[in-house]
């Protein structure tokens, strides 16, 4: 780059340090008083867990994470294994359709409440009796699209030839699958993997429709939902600071997966 | 590859094409579904109190897209003027928030502009003791909220062709005369409208069909198109204009989305003429 005046580096660094603020102080707002005795934001009253200890209590929000996991894992575990075969299939042919192309790409750009009530007028008509089970058909739509794009993105630069070698000195399909192609995909078969889980855990207008009525299938983000339209509680601020640091985990683990890869 | 293929048919394009097949339909006197074909659904679309909604909500997402846009593309500048082996830190962390719950990024401006919320505690501190402003359930709140949300992915879009510009085309356009500000306007910004289409397309297609932001921001006094289509299928029970909506809703995504690659094609016709300057 062209040297650059000290007052233009001044300026861009200014520019920089205004967006950072803009995006992290709100969240580490939320972070700071979940840990504040008195729970608002009026004053600092002392650091405190309770927030935290409330959250263990609160039966509503302990069922409503066991709900997440289960769809997050459930989903993910359909997702992962479906959308990675199809990345398999869809790049060994090479014939990349339009019609395909645009079948894999639809579900991560279709608005979220098309496809949340274009599912619940599906399984209405059907009479299916909605609940868990219908929000891990839905999510795995959404998941497999965006696993598939991940182990897409990593069988583009995959050799092959390798696979003919394999067949060549006598291995079986299965074999070459266990001992060949899967161990080339793996990193991106995880960050796929660990893409779709926080997406699922994270998704909250989908669910909210194919949930079905009654509180029996309420998952994390429906009550954090009704938390806020109820008002604040400094609840939900311990709520908010778990709920970032699992999926920023999740999604820092899946990156890094990813970023390993392009270094091999 | 074929249990995929079967899946997303089965619980996208079966459900999809019956919201399509649903809009055609009256909407019984019960809340049921009546199945006699009609147009009214799509013509009541065009409803003024309806078409309304379509044009607020446009303008809501527009204002949005075009603050994201200009605060996005000023920090994916700063970010591709650092040291090189800072950028991807920076980039890294300028998306990271984006991977949080999108209800809790909300929430957060809640605790920010209610009535009793961190701005108003700032301005006690700094000597205002006039009524709390009213900054939550605006019209501005539902902005804020959408440029929050969604600015990490316009500082990536325009990051990308921001970082691939060769540097040798803006010291060119120097020593042939032209100022910093023409050299950008001439120069710089042509070569990186698809990063920025990309990004405003982006925003504005997730603002305009968004139904959390104006929920919990707006507090429900600020009809987008997404809150319509959420009424007419769990309050009003009129799923067939629920359906006709949503259809229009795609129908201006895809419109969007046609002009964002009409964009990117002058774009790329451009750089050609400018002599490579996307091809690093």
């Amino acid at each position: 780059m062209a040297e650059r005046s000290p007052a233009t580096r001044r300026t861009l660094w200014l520019v920089l340090s205004l967006v950072f603020a803009f995006l992290y102080i709100p969240i580490a707002v939320l972070v700071a008083l979940s840990f504040n005795e008195g729970g608002l934001p009026t004053a600092w009253s002392g650091f405190s867990l309770k927030w935290y200890a409330s959250l263990a209590n609160n039966s509503a929000i302990l069922s409503a994470a066991l709900n997440t996991l289960i769809v997050a894992l459930v989903s993910t575990a359909i997702a992962t294994l479906l959308g990675t075969l199809l990345a398999i299939g869809v790049e060994m042919r090479r014939q990349y359709g339009k019609g395909l192309e645009a079948l894999i790409f639809a579900p991560m750009i279709i608005p979220d409440i098309v496809l949340a009530i274009a599912l619940l007028s599906f399984f209405s008509m059907l009479n299916l009796t909605m609940g868990l089970h219908t929000i891990i058909l839905a999510h795995v739509v959404f998941n497999l699209a965006f696993v598939c794009s991940v182990v897409r993105a990593r069988l583009k630069s995959f050799d092959w030839s390798i696979i003919e070698a394999s067949a060549d000195l006598g291995a079986s399909a299965p074999t070459t699958f266990r001992r060949v192609t899967l161990p080339v995909i793996a990193p991106a078969v995880i960050a796929g993997a660990l893409l779709a889980f926080t997406l699922s855990v994270d998704e909250f207008i989908i669910a909210f429709f194919t949930a079905g009525a009654g509180r029996a299938s309420t998952t994390l983000p429906m009550q954090i939902y009704a938390m806020i339209r109820f008002g604040i509680t400094p609840e939900i601020n311990a709520l908010a600071t778990i709920v970032m640091a699992v999926s920023i985990t999740a999604l820092t683990l899946s990156q890094r997966l990813n970023r390993g890869m392009i270094g091999q | 590859m074929a249990p995929a293929l079967v899946w997303l048919t089965a619980l996208m394009v079966v459900p999809c094409a019956l919201v399509l097949a649903l809009a055609f339909f009256r909407r019984g006197i019960y809340g049921g579904i009546d199945y006699t074909f009609t147009l009214e659904n799509f013509g009541l679309v065009f409803d003024p109190l309806y078409a309304g909604i379509f044009l607020e909500s446009a303008r809501i997402a527009g204002t949005a897209t075009l603050i994201a846009v200009v605060i996005g593309y000023a920090a994916a500048y700063a970010i591709s003027a650092a040291p090189r082996r800072w950028q991807p830190v920076f980039l890294f962390f300028a998306v990271l928030p984006f991977w949080s719950n999108y209800l809790i990024r909300t929430y957060a401006w809640i605790v920010l502009l209610n009535r009793e919320g961190l701005i108003t505690q700032l301005l006690r501190w700094l000597g205002y003791t006039g009524e709390p402003p009213s900054m939550l359930y605006t019209e501005g709140a539902v902005i804020a909220g959408l440029v929050y949300n969604y600015l990490p992915f316009v500082i990536l879009a325009c990051y990308a062709p921001l970082s691939r510009l060769n540097p040798e085309l803006a010291e060119a356009s120097r020593d042939l005369g032209a100022s910093a500000a023409t050299t950008f306007r001439r120069v710089i910004l042509p070569l990186t409208v698809p990063g920025i289409a990309a990004g405003a397309v982006f925003v504005f297609v997730l603002s305009i069909g968004n139904f959390v932001t104006p929920a919990l921001l707006g507090g429900g006094r600020f009809q987008m198109i997404g809150n319509l289509v959420y009424d007419q299928f769990l309050t009003a029970n009129d799923w067939p204009f629920g359906a006709a909506l949503a259809m229009a809703l795609i129908a201006i995504m895809l419109l969007v989305l046609m002009a964002q690659a009409l964009a990117a094609d002058r774009a790329a016709g451009r750089a050609a003429q400018a002599g490579g300057g996307t091809d690093g």
